[in-house]
């Protein structure tokens, strides 16, 4: 940030009395507000490609009204939600009540910061990446539970209790499978952890191709995930047909858009993550995008990590479509009594693999007989 | 290192800022007739009873309980994988140690049926004679 205001000042003559402070600090906003925009507008195209896709899978048309092939529909819903009455409930408690959407909104969108969109596309390089992103994305469940509890209506309380013992559960698998591309990294920079993975070896150089144990860990990622950002066949706290919506029964209009869009930015932060660590990041395969000059080199590799992270993404919407709903006690058995297990077995897989191939997966090895 | 730290804060002080532009703005032009009836809390039509602040299943404190010991692990463990391939066969050992301590405490839980959502009544037999 410091260096791209130094850079800015340079370059235009006439910001040179601008103190460096203050230059930095513009920076930082310009990209936090180019981030929003991203995340918003992901926020509404995803919530038409979910429709869509959804229609597709069903044998339905969906949105197809507003705009070309119902390309602003989500402008239209946005819209409507801005102009709906603001109710709180008069049993509710006022303070919480408000309070909880600025938590899952903030808590959602602040883990953009460490998102590695390209070779030097990052708002801030944080040393502690991963683990920044554990951290802040569990103000979300604050916030889920603050809802439900603040609404002081029953299926909101139940939604949202069981969100949190949804999401605290399987924090842990998420949080033991992204730790293979740490092992191999040897760095909690979600930077160095995409550099770890380039190389001429194409996509064999990913993290999901180093040795059986990585490959396996991504599915566990991926399954836990899944849980992590409430969809089916994990979405419980939600489930429409028992629960009516869950933690956010009681809100309506911008409010509850607010959980809304936090859903889709947790969703595209845990597809940009499983991206980022095992599937090379924004490294474009048999090809180095930092080798090209600046501004080339930050397009393509844009373009490669955005094409990954979006795949994810309609996976993710095609399970959602494609599979039924858990139970309670199954979800908790799923996490409990297979993922948590599985994931410290196969953490200890990783680490013996690395300690007797000294850091090398089967692609380098292969590569390293010829 | 500190513009880094820097960044996030200015990332979540927009982050609320949006929220509260958007109540404002929405504030602005929704309609505002509030009644006693739309005001009460939903409960599908139903005259609401009661409040919902009510006791609550012991399972929720159980699993979160469970997790704390198990969060505080995953926490250890992060900085032993960053310096985990510079420290080599001593890390490996005492993870190892450190892991198979912690899936036996997993095994108990397990044995102890607190794993399990539904407890039967076969699992709780003083319950039964209790009754």
């Amino acid at each position: 940030m410091e260096a791209l205001a130094l850079k800015l000042m340079s370059a235009v003559p006439a910001l040179a009395g601008v103190p460096l402070w203050a230059m930095t600090l513009l920076v930082m906003v310009v990209v936090a507000v180019i981030l929003l925009v991203f995340a918003l507008t992901f926020g509404g195209l995803g919530s038409y490609v979910l429709r869509k896709v959804a229609g597709d899978i069903q044998v339905r048309i969906g949105p197809n009204r507003v705009g070309p092939y119902g390309l602003l529909q989500f402008l239209a819903d946005g819209v409507k939600l801005i102009m709906k009455e603001d109710i709180i409930p008069a049993k509710a408690d006022r303070f919480l009540f408000a309070l909880a959407p600025y938590l899952v909104f903030v808590g959602s969108f602040a883990a953009f910061v460490v998102v590695p969109f390209g070779v030097g596309l990052i708002a801030s390089d944080l040393n502690i990446g991963v683990y920044y992103v554990m951290a802040v994305t569990s103000l979300v469940v604050i916030g889920v539970l603050m809802a439900g509890w603040a609404s002081n209506n029953k299926w909101a309380l139940l939604g949202g209790m069981r969100a949190v013992a949804q999401i605290v559960s399987y924090e842990i698998p998420v949080g033991m499978a992204l730790l293979p591309a740490v092992l191999i990294a040897g760095s909690l920079s979600l930077q160095d952890i995409v550099r770890s993975q380039g190389g001429l070896l194409g996509i064999f150089g990913w993290n999901l191709f180093h040795n059986p144990f990585t490959f396996f860990s991504f599915f566990l990622y991926f399954t836990a995930a899944q849980a992590e950002t409430n969809q089916t066949p994990f979405d419980l706290p939600e489930a429409e047909s028992e629960l009516v919506s869950g933690y956010n029964v009681e809100y309506s209009g911008i409010r509850y858009a607010f959980f809304f869009l936090a859903e889709f930015g947790d969703m595209f932060v845990v597809a940009a993550l499983a991206s980022a660590c095992f599937l090379g990041g924004w490294h474009v395969p048999f090809f180095r995008a930092e080798t090209l000059p600046g501004a080339w080199g930050n397009l393509l590799s844009l373009g490669a990590f955005l094409v990954k992270a979006f795949g994810i993404v309609l996976v993710m919407m095609w399970v959602r479509w494609t599979l039924p709903r858990l139970r309670v006690d199954q979800l908790m058995r799923m996490s409990w009594k297979y993922l948590v297990p599985l994931t410290f077995v196969n953490l200890l897989g990783v680490s013996l693999w690395l300690l007797v191939f000294r850091g090398k997966g089967i692609p380098q090895l292969i590569a390293s007989i010829f | 290192m500190l513009t880094d730290f820097a960044t996030v804060l200015v990332f979540m002080v927009l982050g609320a800022v949006t929220v509260a532009l958007l109540l404002l703005v929405s504030r602005l032009v929704q309609p505002r007739d509030p009644t006693p009836v739309k005001l009460s809390t939903y409960e599908c039509g139903e005259v609401p009873f009661g409040s919902s602040w009510v006791q609550f299943n012991i399972r929720f404190y159980v699993v979160a309980l469970i997790f704390i010991i198990f969060d505080v692990e995953v926490a250890l463990l992060y900085p032993w994988a960053v310096i985990f391939q510079r420290l080599g066969m001593v890390a490996f050992v005492e993870a190892f140690v450190f892991i198979v301590i912690l899936l036996a405490g997993l095994a108990y839980l397990w044995k102890e049926g607190d794993l399990d959502w539904v407890r039967t009544m076969q699992d709780a037999p003083a319950r039964k004679e209790g009754k």
